[in-house]
């Protein structure tokens, strides 16, 4: 059996999440401090989550295509990202993306506003307020929508599919891998990665249901 | 316009939000003044303003001739140039931090001796080996003296403290606010209180002003306010039990509608009285008619208080008076039985519209 398609998919889905990790909670900041364009910008940072993955693949597609001007002028540089393995980790980046800015929105927004205003009155500035108490005061559910966000990422298809393609041990992920598989009619290909997606994802949620239900606890007994 | 320059804390906001429009004008030196008012009044709206985690639509404030906001200069300092200091009911002290670095948390980062100040407030506020606690393993007491150290630490010109006690029981309640009262008597600055408990608000402050829908009605000492509330707001927040419409039959004669008695007064009664007043500790049990205002009425109930019991009188189906007795006075009374009392004419609060 080729394993490209495990190391494929758990590379895109780290490097993935990684960046979604660090763009999702700053776009969840950012959007919980705008006043009037909150709706709009929280409808924006959601569309992926809502869109079939085809449409977002190939609204990709059009945005970093050979024709558009992002895809020209990296082709100046003799970059092509359509079909190549950074699609893979685009596309998973997009797909997760809304999914860890939920979670990190529901969480900063459920730090105690007291706590915020007495930092502001102490002088902290609102970075140190960000970094030092709104993000440690809402790890836990920070971590689980980092798991939630990798578990998506790992899964992706349709996006994939469109912009990066099905290009055995370039492009070709787990999920896309199972669809081959089953295209090809090689069904025990298709068990075994199913299997080993299965194993993977249920891993991930058990250690996301950890987080949320507090079981791993940082300050003190109990919790505050 | 150059109001409160010399002043230590002016201030005179609008603020609308949705169907709520807050409206207040205060000056206050070096004192602990109270805001007291019913939920809803504005009162924490007000602190939260003063130190700017909220905005006024309009008006100014001034701390020590510094202008922390200002609309028709646009000037509105943050909260992190304030130096006002918030102290809130569950003390918001950062669950992920232990008890010292919520108190380095206050200290200016330019401080010159950072772990001295911070080892001299832990032994000032006794303190001692918590140093590494979260707060989540402190006790009431010790969250709101790491909160006051933190608070103090950063040397705020000005203390807000927004209803310090109210998630408190009775006991610890008691004990915490023995406590406050000996910071903020060490503390050299102006303090706002806010709070809905007139006995709280009577024993902490100095001054105390009474807020209903967003407004100030009155500020006086807490001598004064409880001696003669001049509102009837006042009157209820301060804990009058008795109140009545009120109509001038005479030049000092009045005729409380609601319990239908003849009330002779100390003062000229002007014309447009509105209510009468009358505390339920100043009602005397007498047996003798020469005394004020006597009347003989009937006992419907008892409320059995802690020290006294409170006994409901009431003439031919009017509305019931509510009287205060000591458990000696009390003993043979009865429920339908008649009673002697007698109000004296300086306890008579008049309410005017």
């Amino acid at each position: 059996m080729e394993c490209s398609p495990l190391f494929i998919s758990l590379k895109a889905a780290i490097i993935a999440t990684c960046i979604t990790f660090i763009l999702g909670i700053y776009s969840a900041y950012f959007s919980i401090r705008l006043n009037k364009l909150k709706g709009l910008a929280d409808g924006l940072f959601t569309l992926p989550l809502v869109l079939p993955p085809t449409v977002v693949g190939f609204l990709l597609l059009v945005l970093l295509g050979k024709n558009s001007l992002i895809g020209k002028f990296l082709l100046s540089y003799d970059i092509s990202i359509v079909f190549s393995a950074t699609a893979t980790i685009i596309a998973s980046i997009v797909v997760s993306f809304p999914l860890m800015y939920r979670t990190a929105r529901g969480a900063l927004e459920q730090v105690d506003k007291n706590i915020i205003y007495v930092a502001r009155t102490l002088g902290l500035s609102e970075h140190e307020i960000f970094l030092k108490i709104m993000i440690p005061n809402s790890f836990n559910s920070i971590i689980a929508g980092t798991i939630l966000a990798f578990a998506r990422a790992l899964g992706e298809f349709g996006a994939t599919i469109m912009i990066a393609g099905n290009i055995p041990g370039k492009t070709q992920t787990m999920a896309v891998a199972v669809y081959s598989a089953v295209q090809a009619g090689n069904r025990e290909l298709a068990y075994k990665w199913v299997g080993i997606i299965v194993i993977i994802s249920f891993a991930s949620m058990i250690l996301l249901n950890m987080f949320e239900s507090g079981k791993v606890k940082k300050h003190g007994k109990g919790g505050f | 316009m150059e109001k409160g320059v010399f002043k230590i804390l002016y201030v005179n906001i609008k603020k609308k939000f949705k169907d709520f429009q807050l409206n207040v004008e205060f000056e206050s030196k070096d004192e602990v003044l109270a805001l007291l008012g019913s939920s809803g009044c504005g009162k924490s709206m007000t602190l939260k303003c003063i130190a700017g985690v909220e905005k006024p639509d309009s008006g100014q404030i001034i701390l020590n001739g510094r202008t922390l906001y200002d609309s028709s200069k646009k000037i509105n300092l943050c909260p992190q140039k304030r130096k006002v200091g918030l102290l809130f009911q569950n003390y918001a002290l950062f669950p992920n931090m232990t008890l010292e670095q919520n108190i380095l948390m206050g200290i200016p980062k330019n401080h010159p001796d950072k772990l001295g100040l911070l080892k001299e407030k832990i032994e000032s506020f006794s303190l001692q080996g918590l140093e590494k606690k979260y707060p989540s393993q402190l006790s009431g007491g010790q969250q709101q003296r790491v909160a006051l150290a933190r608070m103090l630490v950063n040397s705020p010109e000005l203390i807000l403290l927004d209803e310090p006690f109210s998630a408190l029981d009775t006991y610890l309640r008691w004990q915490l606010e023995q406590e406050l009262v000996s910071t903020l008597k060490d503390y050299k600055g102006t303090s706002l209180f806010v709070s809905h408990n007139r006995d709280e608000v009577y024993r902490i402050s100095n001054r105390i002003a009474i807020m209903k829908d967003g407004k100030i009605e009155t500020i006086s000492s807490k001598k004064d306010l409880f001696k003669n509330p001049s509102s009837m707001n006042g009157a209820i927040l301060t804990g009058c039990e008795n109140i009545s419409r009120a109509k001038k039959i005479g030049e000092k004669r009045i005729l409380a509608l609601d319990w239908n008695l003849e009330l002779e007064c100390d003062e000229s009664v002007l014309d447009n009285i509105e209510y009468v007043g009358i505390r339920a500790h100043h009602i005397d049990h007498c047996n003798d008619s020469i005394y004020d205002n006597h009347f003989n009425l009937n006992i419907i109930d008892f409320i059995e208080d802690l020290f006294n019991k409170i006994v409901i009188l009431s003439s031919n189906g009017n509305a019931p008076l509510y009287i205060k007795l000591s458990k000696e006075d009390f003993k043979d009374l009865n429920i339908n039985s008649k009673l002697d009392i007698s109000i004296h004419k300086k306890n008579i609060l008049l309410f005017y519209c």
